[in-house]
């Protein structure tokens, strides 16, 4: 690792300052990523400025149709709460299926989302489920936020404060871990909400995806007899030695049926 | 003592400090005035070193010294050795081309040294070494074996024309032919044997220090074999003193076979230590274990098995090329030749066997023994084809394997491979075995696996190895460089308690218990009485080290044998005391006492006496120790049968391991609770290799894909099913203990098992291991599996 300054601010405006007069600097949130990253040497920032100060980012609340989650919030946080597990079940069992204890101890929803690594669980929830990420400047959709490998909407600066997940009808999450890291190879998170149903693919391609075909199907009749027959364009899968882009379209069809059945108890 | 002695499952007296976090291993020791060795190592797989520019890197905070392969030459430093000489067809030695401590002209694999940097910390070595700048003509690289003997390959090193090693034959192969031309079916099989990475769970670490003022060399080390260290160390590579040299294996977490081997990185730290007259410490990351650790297996396998009308074995032919990486590992030449092609017979009565072996040079890291060591790739030769042939021949695989084991009156068993087979009961073992995994049912099994559109599978074993590896006049004559006794030690003090001191190591496995048990029970002493003292070449008079399932039933013996002395030399003591003839003391739990009276006198007396001899025999010697040493007369053979039973998700190709059915026969067994977890641990690896390991390197540029657990599959707990192990005991009749040896076993026998039991739910041989998901997916698709269960 190589050496850095650190900052620990208490209010957001403090932390973007912070961050503006860095030469290269870092917010840190959980750390799950950025940390094995430094102490493999693999990035040097100038400055990290850590935002579990901040007390605002961390909490949850769940009022009226949604479920709001604070973005320094901790998995096991998510995962333990009761309040999630009655209001968006599938939610809280995602969060208590991320990595293992230590990693659900540290890492942060927030975090997990800025990073947007194609293997990381919670974008399928905030994908499947049309959330709306709120952040120091604005808010912006599920839609809207993932476009592309490790890339965001986030611009420069600007640090997601909350998630909003809409509570919807039913929703279920099931995924495929690499057996190696048991991060994610293929996740579908399929939800039944106000808006129709969402079907979000996390894991096989770079980033996120909604598959547009299956949420047809599944508006017709949700039910995993609903999705077959549909095939996923192995063309928009990753490809490395664990799975071929061939056997991940595969799997997409599998888990998402797999999901559906979850979604539906 | 009863609770404590022989066959006891008495509770590891180490694990206190292993479980409360106090266990003191070689990177937990920092000597006064101690440097830090960080390695700059080649990011390329085969390249020509141009040039090392170390101007900027040397004026770097911290930097003491930098040293590339040049300075170590100057210093006319010998390369590693390979200390088994395996002689070709021909009978000329194999190739064994320099095997520098640090690069010289040539690096030829990723991770290969380039230089080090001895800095005050380590995090300014780092620093320092990524200032070295160096320039390289990068060649194209040659990583698997089959590419590597073809014409035209890479040559990996001038001196191994062809990458050739060595072209190696055993058995008698005019009556293999002999019988192929006469057998009725003849299978056939191609097998991968996978490349697999050591990790164990303590990573390699060295410091080397060096006291001017008595010119001795200390070398603390994550080594299984601290004598054997300290001879090739000075014998072969600094041409130093052995009484001026100690080396200092304390605990060690775990080895596998991988912290035998003398490697680079402590040798660096010796010769550096003695340059600066400054401690020098070196610890792996995980990064580093991965690129530089020896790993395991790697073979290109074609077998035979030539078979009668009446499905009895006739001959078994076998072709291996066998993966050595860029250079000759310490032991490396033995596993894929003796250690394998001997083994070839299993345990069975093939009277005909022929085994042809390439070793192979390659740019990938060295592969040498581990955690088996060339037994478990017979047992997946032998136990693969036995089980493809009964499928062949439509034969119930049981059947077929009972119709040709070794008979129970057959023993001691001459195979047509060397090996003395001593005692046995194969058959039995096979019974209890699928008694116990219920094989009569697994039908029905198979019909409700295949209701819910599974895939059902069951899959056998029958393995054999040769452990408790020595005698020295056999390996030594199959071109050891060194003796396989083993040494102990027992000295009692003034008040009772006792020191046990062995040659042999304990990185896991519970010496310190077990052994303490021998003697417990031996000597009638309380275990908490007694030391095991191991790992430093300074405390232990000589030893051999741990590797081959050799420490009881070599180093175990050895101290039998030294028991042995301690009794004899006490019935004098106690003669004395009781005033009465030697002839009628006998020992017994403990008590010297007169035969046809009730004079007794306890163990402690006798040794307070020993140390006191104010009333003691005038011809003896003061003092209760004593040393022996043991040289077996033959391996030890423990066998055993194990059953496997997948379930294959024909959806996803997920296999799970359903059911696991171990008998194994490891003759007497001293603590059955360690036994089991050896056996547990061992089947974790097989399982490990069967389902999940294997190192992949890419082809062109040579590069290891699998560098870090991210992408190298290490078996979790939710791989495994709960074991069902079962023993039979079938006495060793050859060496004091009764013992045969079983850390070894479950590695040796699950991959064949758990591969039988896919391939029998697949109804294919065609699938490698490790059959990840995505394999198992294939084999699916290809043969239409997933629309036949639904």
């Amino acid at each position: 690792m190589y050496a850095f300054n650190y900052h620990r601010p208490a209010s957001l405006a403090d932390a973007a300052k912070l961050l503006g007069s860095a030469t290269d600097g870092k917010f840190l949130a959980g750390g799950q990523t950025l940390l094995p990253t430094l102490k493999q040497r693999l990035a040097s920032p100038s400055d990290l400025v850590d935002l579990n100060g901040i007390a605002e980012l961390n909490g949850i609340t769940v009022s009226g149709g949604s479920v709001t989650i604070g973005a320094t919030t901790r998995h096991a946080a998510v995962a333990a709460s009761a309040e999630v597990k009655k209001a968006i079940p599938a939610l809280a069992a995602l969060a208590g299926g991320i990595g293992d204890p230590q990693v659900r101890n540290m890492g942060t929803i927030g975090g997990s989302l800025a990073n947007n690594d194609p293997a990381a669980d919670y974008p399928g929830a905030v994908l499947g489920l049309g959330a709306t990420i709120h952040t120091s400047k604005r808010k912006i959709a599920a839609d809207d936020f993932f476009t592309g490998m490790f890339e965001t909407a986030l611009e420069e600066g600007e640090i997601i404060t909350k998630v909003e997940f809409p509570i919807p009808k039913r929703a279920g999450y099931v995924k495929f871990p690499n057996p190696a890291s048991r991060y994610v190879m293929v996740g579908a998170f399929v939800a039944e909400t106000a808006n129709g149903v969402r079907v979000a693919i996390n894991g096989a391609g770079p980033c996120a995806f909604r598959h547009k075909e299956m949420e047809a199907a599944l508006a017709k009749s949700f039910s995993a007899d609903a999705l077959k027959g549909i095939k996923t364009d192995p063309g928009s899968m990753n490809n490395d030695i664990h799975a071929s882009s061939e056997y991940r379209a595969h799997l997409v069809g599998v888990i998402a049926k797999r999901a559906v059945q979850a979604a539906l108890g | 003592m009863t609770n404590q002695g022989i066959g006891q499952s008495v509770r590891r007296k180490e694990d206190f400090r292993f479980i409360t976090g106090q266990g003191h291993y070689t990177d937990d020791i920092n000597r006064p005035g101690q440097l830090h060795a960080a390695f700059l190592r080649s990011p390329h797989a085969f390249a020509k070193i141009r040039a090392i520019r170390l101007d900027t890197a040397k004026k770097m905070p911290g930097v003491v010294a930098i040293y590339t392969g040049q300075d170590v030459a100057a210093d006319k430093v010998g390369g590693l050795i390979c200390g088994w000489t395996v002689k070709d067809k021909k009978g000329d030695p194999h190739k064994a081309p320099r095997h520098d401590i640090i690069a010289i002209d040539h690096v030829r694999h990723v991770g290969d040294q380039v230089a080090v940097v001895i800095a005050q910390s380590l995090s300014q070595a780092k620093d320092a070494a990524e200032a070295i700048e160096v320039d390289y003509d990068v060649l194209t690289p040659v990583v698997d074996v089959v590419t590597a003997l073809k014409p035209g390959a890479p040559q990996v090193h001038p001196d191994a024309p062809g990458n050739l090693c060595y072209d190696w034959e055993f058995g008698d192969k005019a009556a293999t032919e002999a019988a192929f031309a006469k057998a009725a079916h003849v299978t056939r099989i191609d097998l991968l044997n996978n490349r697999l990475s050591p990790n164990p769970m303590e990573p390699r670490s060295a410091i080397g220090e060096y006291d001017p003022g008595t010119d001795t060399t200390t070398v603390y080390t994550t080594s299984q074999n601290p004598h054997v260290l300290r001879l090739i160390l000075c014998a072969f590579v600094f041409g130093l003193p052995e009484h001026k040299v100690r080396v200092i294996a304390p605990d060690v977490g775990g080895g596998f076979g991988s912290k035998i081997f003398n490697y680079p990185e402590e040798t660096v730290c010796v010769w550096a230590a003695r340059k600066l007259k400054k401690p020098v410490k070196w610890t792996s990351d995980r990064t580093e274990a991965f690129l530089t650790d020896a790993h395991g297996r790697d073979h290109v396998t074609h077998a035979e098995l030539a078979i009668d009308k009446d499905g009895k074995f006739l001959a078994l032919r076998v072709d291996t090329k066998a993966n050595m990486g860029a250079y000759l590992s310490t032991f490396a030449s033995a596993v894929p030749t003796y250690l394998y092609a001997l083994l070839l017979a299993g345990q069975y009565t093939t009277p005909a066997v022929y085994a042809e072996v390439k070793a192979v040079f390659t740019n990938t890291t060295p592969v040498d023994a581990y955690r088996g060591a060339g037994r478990p790739e017979a047992t997946y030769v032998v136990e693969r084809i036995v089980e493809a042939a009964a499928r062949e021949l439509k034969m119930d695989p049981v059947e077929l394997r009972k119709k040709n084991f070794v008979p129970v009156d057959a023993f001691p068993y001459q195979t047509p491979v060397a090996c003395v087979y001593d005692s046995g009961q194969y058959a039995k073992a096979l019974d209890e075995a699928c008694k116990a995994a219920d094989y009569a049912g697994f039908a029905k099994r198979k019909a409700e696996s295949a209701k819910k559109g599974k895939l059902r599978g069951i899959g056998f074993c029958a393995y054999i190895e040769a452990c408790g590896i020595a005698p020295s006049s056999v390996v030594g004559s199959l071109g050891a460089g060194v003796g396989l006794w083993e040494s102990g030690q027992i000295r009692f003090n003034a008040t009772g308690s006792v020191f046990v001191y062995t040659g042999s190591h304990s990185h896991g496995q519970g010496h310190e218990t077990t052994f303490a048990q021998i003697v417990s029970d031996k000597l009638g002493v309380p275990i908490e009485n007694i030391e095991v003292v191991h790992g430093d070449t300074a405390q232990v008079p000589m030893g051999m080290g741990t590797y081959g399932s050799r420490s009881l039933a070599v180093g175990g013996s050895a101290l039998m044998r030294a028991a042995d002395k301690i009794i004899e030399k006490g019935k004098r003591i106690a003669a004395h005391l009781m005033e009465a003839s030697v002839d009628d003391v006998v020992f017994d739990k403990g008590t010297f006492s007169v035969k046809g009276t009730d004079k007794q006198v306890p163990m402690a007396q006798v040794a307070f006496t020993a140390y006191v001899p104010h009333n003691y025999p005038a011809d003896l010697e003061p003092g209760l120790e004593a040393s022996a040493f043991y040289d077996p007369v033959n391996f030890t053979f423990p066998a055993g049968v194990h059953i496997a039973e997948v379930e294959i998700d024909s959806d996803t190709g997920v296999t799970t391991v359903a059911n696991w059915v171990a008998v194994d026969d490891f003759g007497k067994v001293i603590n059955p609770m360690i036994v089991e977890g050896q056996v547990h641990g061992g089947i974790a690896q097989g399982i490990g290799q069967a389902l999940l390991e294997g190192v992949v390197y890419d082809k062109e540029s040579g590069q290891l894909l699998t560098a870090s657990f991210l992408d190298y599959c290490m078996p979790r707990a939710d791989n495994l099913p709960s074991y069902k192990v079962g023993m039979i005991e079938t006495p060793c009749p050859h060496n004091p203990l009764g013992v045969k040896g079983c850390g070894e076993a479950g590695a040796i026998a699950a991959p064949a098992a758990l591969m039988n039991a896919i391939t029998d739910a697949l109804g294919t041989e065609e699938i490698t291991m490790p059959a990840t998901p995505l394999k198992v997916w294939k084999v699916i698709q290809s043969r239409h599996l997933a629309a036949a269960a639904e």
